[in-house]
């Protein structure tokens, strides 16, 4: 092969590729790269799709469960949920280009990760997604609210998949570097997955979908280097998302795979063309022959390089039955599709790549992957903080005062503004919308159900990263409790600084330890996920951002649990104990104006034995409402019960000896606020409170703490707040900061 | 009574239409492929479905109304057959011109899901008798152009033939206050001239179950189910 452009270090510099980094290509394959081949490895061992710097540390979480099909290392993963079905789920990142041209970057983000779940053989039933937006102030943020909104919207709506439920945050450590995680849940017969291994020699390597263009090359790259201010320099490598090809895309690949044609599939996502072809050759220990010619493109003139590193979107790769070409084609005519045969699988395990005639790469296939370097990056602990005082921290304003301004803090505010711009109704499964601790989809025509939620406190993961980390897995099984859920596995998405900083570092492997441990101990493992490193502008790093998406089966949905109080006169109990603690927690941020403190420790045991107690209630129907306590603490969770529901409270004083703003404020972990109909119900609580505290395992406490009823919710001491305000409180912020009034 | 659910390229939510007709009528609907150039013989009700047709990347349901099967659908119309257009299928009914006006982007210019309450036009057509006139029932939208446009003659001619066949209003019934996307007179559905073609932006069958919503949207396929044919 010959060389028509000299491979000098600026060259392989802005491949993203290091000098040892260029010194292993020579030595792995003896020869100078040509273009196309230094384009190949950049694309392969970039940080997203390496995991260089990550792959050490994440060998260590736990991966397996008798329910668990497919753990990391697929499109995404799959677990068992009974029946003969199995749901199909993954959540990623699109952070760099979702700050470069909002729109875009947003759409493209939801499309991947919907490809990446129906290449498996499932059909999409529901997305979700975590934002992360820089300070309200920040002359940026409005703008990248509105196309990231619009961006998840215009895809999911126009695909056909509702979009139940998500998170959205502000700080000013994402001014410059925004979060866009969308997750995708989709249902497939247990029997019926579909995989990336490709098997059999000479089989014919088909492309389907759209065409290729000159759009996102080097995206992966991108991906993985920290920004500046010329961030907006890169927009060309953003690329453009049509929904109306990945339905027809979708909709002919489920119609294919059911003709039994389908060896092996795989999406073109991420770094194109080269990482599905090298995934399907590697992953069945065979070699790839492409010949690009038969590459269909939507521009002329397109080199060798360019269509192998080009991330155009809604594409696939298969490898097909030849005995069903035929079949298979008039399927892709039907829906409108390019279809092309564009190569074979071989028994060399050489990764070949011919244009116009000429070889232009000849690769070890294997080798691209599994020889991509492993870095252990050095790292520090985050220094421990102290644990906050709550006694010395008074409150500056009233307890009333201070519940109005949080839950109409940017963070805590109603989020309706952004859900009501989805379209989350559609498939007419959606049991529980937006708003709740998690979405309820209905799988098919029931009683099974799925319970969604996306969770993390990057406050907690910044102060530190252990209990972070810990705490984002524990409120996932928490959000899915709540709801009646039977919590299954979660799928981790995990945003962080530029790991070549040993602090950035440390927070990346305290933080997946931190989710280890609480995965293993609650039984809740990790199946899918993606690692988005480099998140940083000028030199700052975002805080940890380690997004879990948690999956929980419901056996019949007609019995899921809501938070909103269900009627008069009902007990409010309060299960799990309460130090008021302030540290990191939302009330310290808003109220006092500090971010400081230790935040909440996180007791694995507790949150299991609170965890299932609650499902026992709820499966038992003696809870009428049950909401999880998270940001804000009791009081954020009673005034959501009371607007969710439209029926207002009285809180007792509380019996627990602290300052009044740290009892209802504080963010103490393993908590469940839940109304019972009766003193007879609340006995029956009593006696299985006593019954655990029985064995000795744990002190679980409940607390009486009021009683449902009326129009305003009255806090301790406090003139009543009406049901209007506090809506008024909470829906207003969000509208009135995008409508530029704020 | 026996129908047909029409499928475009990038129609999604047939399979809701095709559950909310099946749960209604205890017939299944059969399913029509944009390409096909008949509807099965004996059809009563032809159904457009909500989606995205071909991306509706030009103006939303302009493809779709150029599709082969339309002209089997506009003949349909033409015998006095029943044909429904939800959505995007309201959309396509008006560029099809078996319905007058246009429906523009929202006022607000964002997409809108959310429930939204109507007030029922007139009781007495195939698709409403199993409802009251003037009674408000909730369903969902689901929309970014639904925003109701027509001339001052054709509005005219649509409230003085009392074919407007659901407005947008509060809970209450305030339809003013009640109109989410900018529609003239607050429209959210309108009928042919003989009442047999209904083109409506609402979703009536996402609201078929208590569970998911409730049941308002039953009432719409409840009536239809009483017709000519029914079993």
């Amino acid at each position: 092969m010959k060389n028509t452009i000299a491979m000098t270090p600026e060259l392989v510099a802005q491949h993203g590729l290091k000098p040892d980094e260029y010194q292993r290509i020579l030595k792995l394959i003896g020869r100078e790269p040509t273009l196309t081949e230094l384009g190949i490895f950049s694309a392969m061992w970039n940080e997203h799709c390496s995991y260089k710097s990550s792959r050490l540390h994440l060998r260590g979480l736990p991966t397996k469960a008798p329910w668990v099909i497919q753990g990391p290392g697929e499109n995404a993963g799959v677990i068992d949920i009974g029946d003969g079905l199995a749901c199909v789920f993954k959540m990623e990142s699109h952070n760099h280009p979702s700050y470069i041209e909002p729109y875009q970057g947003a759409t493209t983000g939801v499309g991947g990760i919907l490809r990446d779940v129906f290449t498996m053989g499932a059909r999409p039933i529901a997305t979700l997604n975590a934002l992360r937006f820089g300070s309200p102030d920040h002359p940026k943020t409005r703008h990248l609210v509105s196309g990231v909104v619009a961006g998840i919207g215009g895809y999911g709506n126009s695909f056909g998949v509702p979009t139940v439920g998500g998170q959205m945050g502000f700080h000013t450590r994402y001014d410059g570097n925004i979060l866009v995680n969308a997750m995708a849940v989709g249902i497939a017969k247990s029997d019926e997955i579909f995989y990336a291994k490709a098997t059999g020699v000479g089989n014919p390597i088909v492309y389907l979908g759209s065409k290729t263009g000159r759009d996102g090359i080097h995206g992966a790259t991108m991906a993985s280097a920290a920004f500046d201010d010329a961030a907006d320099e890169k927009r060309p490598t953003v690329q453009v998302g049509d929904p109306f090809a990945e339905k027809l895309l979708l909709e002919a690949c489920l119609e294919l795979m059911q003709t039994g044609s389908v060896i092996a599939i795989q999406d073109m996502g991420a770094a194109g063309l080269t990482s599905s072809a090298v995934e399907m050759g590697a992953k069945g220990d065979l070699g790839i022959e492409l010949d690009l010619d038969k590459i269909p493109c939507r521009e002329e003139g397109m080199t060798a390089y360019e269509m192998m590193l080009s991330e155009s979107q809604e594409r696939m790769l298969m490898v097909l039955d030849p005995a069903k070409e035929k079949q298979a084609e008039a399927i892709f005519v039907k829906w409108g599709l390019d279809f092309a045969i564009v190569g074979k699988t071989t028994d060399t395990l050489r990764f070949v790549v011919k244009h116009k005639g000429e070889v232009v790469a000849d690769l070890p296939i294997k080798e691209l992957g599994d020889e991509a370097p492993l870095y252990d990056r050095p790292y520090v602990e985050t220094p421990k903080r102290p644990v906050l005082d709550a006694k010395k921290i008074p409150s500056p304003v009233s307890n009333r005062e201070a519940l109005l301004k949080l839950i109409g803090s940017p963070d805590l505010a109603s989020k309706r503004w952004v859900w009501e711009q989805y379209d989350h109704l559609i498939l007419g499964n959606t049991v529980q919308q937006p708003g709740g601790d998690s979405a309820v989809v209905r799988v098919g025509e029931g009683p099974r159900g799925l319970a969604l939620t996306s969770d993390v406190t990057p406050r907690y993961c910044e102060a530190d990263p252990f209990e972070g980390g810990k705490q984002a897995v524990a409120e996932a099984y928490r959000n899915i409790i709540a709801v009646g859920g039977t919590p299954k596995a979660i799928t981790d998405n995990l945003n962080f600084g530029n790991p070549e900083r040993p602090e950035y570092m440390g927070q990346l492997v305290y933080c997946i330890r931190g989710l280890g441990e609480a995965c293993e101990e609650l039984d809740f493992p990790v199946v899918s996920g993606n690692v988005s490193l480099y998140n940083e502008t000028n030199g700052r790093g975002i805080l940890p951002t380690p997004t879990i998406g948690g999956v929980g089966v419901i056996d019949d949905v007609t019995k899921s649990m809501t938070l909103a109080f269900k009627a008069e006169d009902e007990i409010i109990v309060l299960l799990g104990e309460t130090t008021g603690w302030l540290g990191s927690s939302s009330w310290l941020a808003e109220i006092a104006g500090r971010e400081d403190g230790a935040p909440p420790p996180v007791d694995l045991l507790m949150e299991k034995l609170i965890g299932e107690l609650v499902l026992g209630l709820i499966k038992d129907g003696l809870v009428t409402a049950v909401h999880d306590l998270s940001d804000g603490g009791l009081a954020v969770g009673v005034a959501e019960m009371a607007m969710s529901g439209g029926i207002g409270a009285t809180i007792a004083a509380l019996p627990f000896g602290l300052p009044s703003h740290a009892e209802l404020f504080g963010e103490d972990q393993a908590r469940y606020v839940v109304t019972v109909k009766d003193k007879a119900a609340l006995d029956e609580l009593s006696r299985r409170v006593g019954a655990i505290v029985a064995t000795g395992e744990a002190l679980v406490l409940m607390t009486v703490i009021g009683k449902t009823g009326g129009d305003a919710l009255t806090l301790p001491g406090e003139m009543p707040i009406s049901l209007s305000e506090l809506h008024n409180a909470h829906e207003n912020w969000l509208p009135s900061y995008m409508a530029g009034e704020l | 009574m026996k129908s047909a659910v029409i499928t475009f390229p990038g129609s999604n939510r047939e399979g809701d239409v095709i559950r909310a007709l099946r749960q209604s009528t205890g017939h299944e609907p059969s399913s029509i492929w944009h390409q096909d150039t008949e509807l099965p013989k004996g059809t009563d009700l032809v159904v457009l479905p909500g989606g995205f047709s071909y991306g509706d990347y030009l103006r939303c349901g302009a493809i779709a109304s150029r599709a082969p099967v339309m002209d089997a659908v506009r003949a349909h119309a033409a015998k006095g057959g029943l044909v429904l257009g939800i959505c995007n299928g309201f959309q396509i009914l008006v560029e099809s011109g078996l319905l007058p006006g246009v429906l523009m982007r929202n006022a607000g210019l964002k997409f809108i899901c959310k429930m939204q309450h109507l007030k029922v036009g007139r009781a007495d057509t195939a698709f409403t008798s199993a409802y009251n006139e003037g009674q408000i029932i909730k369903v969902a939208i689901a929309h970014g152009e639904g925003n109701y446009v027509a001339d001052a003659d054709t509005i005219a001619r649509l409230e003085g033939e009392n074919r407007v066949a659901f407005r947008y209003c509060t809970a209450e019934g305030d339809t003013k206050a009640g109109n989410p996307n900018g529609s003239l007179n607050d429209i959210a559905g309108i009928y042919s001239e003989h009442l047999n073609v209904l083109g409506m932006m609402p979703h009536p069958e996402n609201l078929i179950e208590t569970l998911v919503g409730g049941t308002d949207g039953r009432g719409l396929f409840e009536s239809l189910s009483t017709l000519r044919g029914a079993a």
